[in-house]
């Protein structure tokens, strides 16, 4: 296949390639609405890759059976969606506390409890400042196209081995569901385990023998190891913040916004445009590290900027939910600018409309 | 001079944690000397549990990876796909294994997974003190059933070999004891069953080790690995459960 070639495909279909491309060696999951593409996909493919698929019995058992391949050193991935991820949380923090690499994926849909099956970004909290249990982080990439899903997993792979930590891909229903082109990099498939592992499990042949484990009772054992890893946390921070920005340059309202909550505000700022409105945007595509740099100096030229009085700068965070993301956008910001939030909880579907109001408010 | 005895080369010359007279130890001697005379300490992934063994890779001199309470079997399922090639076992306790961890033992067994589990029943949570255990017997008294089982309020003994004995998946289930120098020799048998028939690549072995407690169950150890023969056998009789020897 050319590498110019667009195919349509689904989101879920698209992470479900971007992972087989990235050389994923083994999915586990369980069936959720909406992410049952993903296995669907995986179940059918991986086996004719001669890779592992296997429909487990649990959330639980998804995530666990992801941390034994992790520890004989296999690519492996799992895909739930929200009420499927609170499952997972003790598994994750497992994965982080034994240093393993793993992609999680979240098709969000709403909640709280059994919620809905609407694409929802309710998860932003859970996914972003830990989740599970313990004082940890996972690397977060909010995908915002179906190209992101496919490009964005691929990524997660390499980026949960680089650092030896979970990635989870933070997506939603909508853009699960949504048909769009993707052109897909390379169809050749990555060289497996290439990369030498000198940590795995896989018998102790010409080798000292190795233990894998989180369970530091040695007085000062696990203060030291959580040391450890807040230096990689600092380094992921460091190296590894992505977002897109749009016509900042002659910005005066700013919005922030991510995956499918973003795509709504582009429609927005572009139409805010042609009114004459001069609005620009973030859009952060790491949740965790969050792009808080770029926040920050935005602000800072924003208030360099001479405005008339009653129209000072402001930035307007669009979130599907009651206001999540909004509180890492406030501590960029650090009271220079008003934050303004809009958001829609429980699977409500932002509209350019709503956006445009809201901008326009701001804007009087 | 020949040396006939010595310790396995697959056990840590180390001081481990385990209560005087606790049945760990001898289990974990067993399963050593089992990996030492098949020669597949190379080869051999172990997955310790979370209760009394959760320290088992400071004791073992092969790979070892710890797992979340109960997950052994999902964690070895992992393993085990990756890299079919190795042995791979579980070694759980009751509380890892017939409370929490019922979902995956079962599903691992029902799928045929080709690996190996050790399953020690002590009838207790001890790591934390002495709880009931699923596998707690009727009127037996711990911290959390303090006037003993009682039937009606915390239901029945759970009986994993039973339990199993009915899913396609499984090629051998086998009860055994470590209470007596008799039934101790017999366990090693059942334990290089499970691991032969993994190495033949035949699928799930579960071998399940009456296990005394006397510190937690408040007896002397001689006590105790009587209170495992007259008491315990009698809800839990020793005996090969299910032994298939097929090949697939």
């Amino acid at each position: 296949m050319k590498r110019t070639e667009r195919i349509l495909m689904k989101g879920n279909e698209a992470i479900s390639e971007g992972a087989i491309a990235a050389g994923c060696q083994a999915y586990y999951g369980y069936p959720i609405t909406p992410q049952n593409e993903i296995p669907a996909y995986m179940a059918k493919r991986m086996v004719e890759l001669g890779r592992i698929f296997l429909q487990a019995e649990s959330e639980l058992a998804a995530i666990n059976m992801v941390f034994g391949s992790a520890v004989a050193g296999a690519r492996a991935m799992t895909s739930s969606s929200s009420p499927g991820i609170s499952l997972k949380q003790e598994g994750i923090s497992y994965l982080v506390g034994c240093e393993l690499p793993a992609v999680i994926v979240n098709v969000q849909r709403g909640g709280p409890g059994l919620g809905n099956i609407s694409g929802a970004q309710g998860d932003y909290f859970q996914a972003t400042k830990g989740g599970g249990h313990g004082d940890y982080k996972v690397i977060v990439l909010a995908p915002y196209s179906v190209q992101e899903m496919y490009d964005l997993t691929y990524l997660a792979f390499d980026l949960a081995d680089k650092y030896r930590n979970p990635v989870i891909i933070l997506t939603d229903g909508v853009l699960g569901q949504m048909l769009e082109p993707v052109v897909l990099h390379s169809k050749e498939q990555r060289a497996m385990s290439n990369e030498v592992k000198d940590w795995i499990l896989d018998g102790c042949k010409g080798r000292e023998p190795r233990k894998i484990r989180s369970l530091l009772m040695a007085e000062g054992a696990l203060e030291e190891h959580n040391w450890k890893l807040n230096e990689k946390y600092s380094k992921i921070k460091k190296n590894e913040v992505l977002y897109e920005v749009y016509n900042l340059d002659d910005a005066k309202i700013v919005l922030v916004a991510f995956g499918i909550a973003a795509r709504v505000c582009k429609g927005a700022m572009n139409i805010a445009w042609e009114k004459g409105l001069k609005v620009g945007m973030i859009r952060p595509i790491t949740l965790w590290p969050f792009p808080e740099k770029i926040i920050a100096d935005t602000v800072k030229r924003l208030c360099s900027t001479a405005y008339p009085l009653h129209r000072s700068p402001a930035i307007l965070v669009v979130e599907m939910n009651l206001g999540q993301m909004v509180e890492d956008v406030k501590l960029a910001v650090n009271g220079k600018v008003p934050v303004e939030f809009y958001g829609r909880p429980g699977g409500g579907l932002v509209t350019k409309e709503e956006i445009l109001e809201r901008i326009e408010k701001i804007h009087q | 001079m020949r040396k006939i005895f010595s310790r396995p080369k697959s056990l840590k010359e180390v001081v481990h944690l385990y209560c005087p007279g606790c049945g760990h130890g001898i289990v974990h001697r067993l399963v050593t000397e089992v990996i030492d005379e098949l020669k597949i300490w190379e080869k051999t992934i172990g997955i310790a549990p979370v209760g009394c063994a959760v320290f088992a890779y400071d004791y073992w001199n092969f790979d070892v990876t710890e797992a979340a309470h109960g997950r052994p079997p999902a964690v070895a399922t992992g393993i085990k796909r990756v890299l079919p090639d190795r042995i791979v076992f579980t070694y759980q306790g009751d509380g890892d294994l017939a409370a929490i961890g019922t979902a995956e033992i079962i599903h691992a067994a029902n799928r045929g997974e080709k690996i190996s589990v050790i399953f020690i029943n002590n009838a207790t949570y001890g790591m934390t003190g002495g709880q009931m255990a699923p596998t707690t017997l009727l009127g037996q008294k711990t911290l959390t059933t303090p006037f003993g089982r009682d039937a009606q309020r915390d239901g029945y003994p759970l009986k994993i070999c039973e339990l199993l004995s009915s899913l396609e998946g499984v090629v051998y289930l086998e009860r055994t004891a470590v209470n007596s120098p008799k039934n101790v020799l017999h366990t090693k048998k059942a334990i290089k069953k499970a691991f032969q028939n993994q190495i033949n690549n035949l699928g799930f072995s579960l071998v399940e080790i009456l296990s005394q407690c006397p510190v937690i169950w408040h007896m002397e150890p001689v006590e105790a690995c009587k209170w495992v023969e007259e008491v315990m056998m009698k809800t839990f009789p020793l005996g090969v459960f299910k032994d298939t020897n097929r090949h697939e």
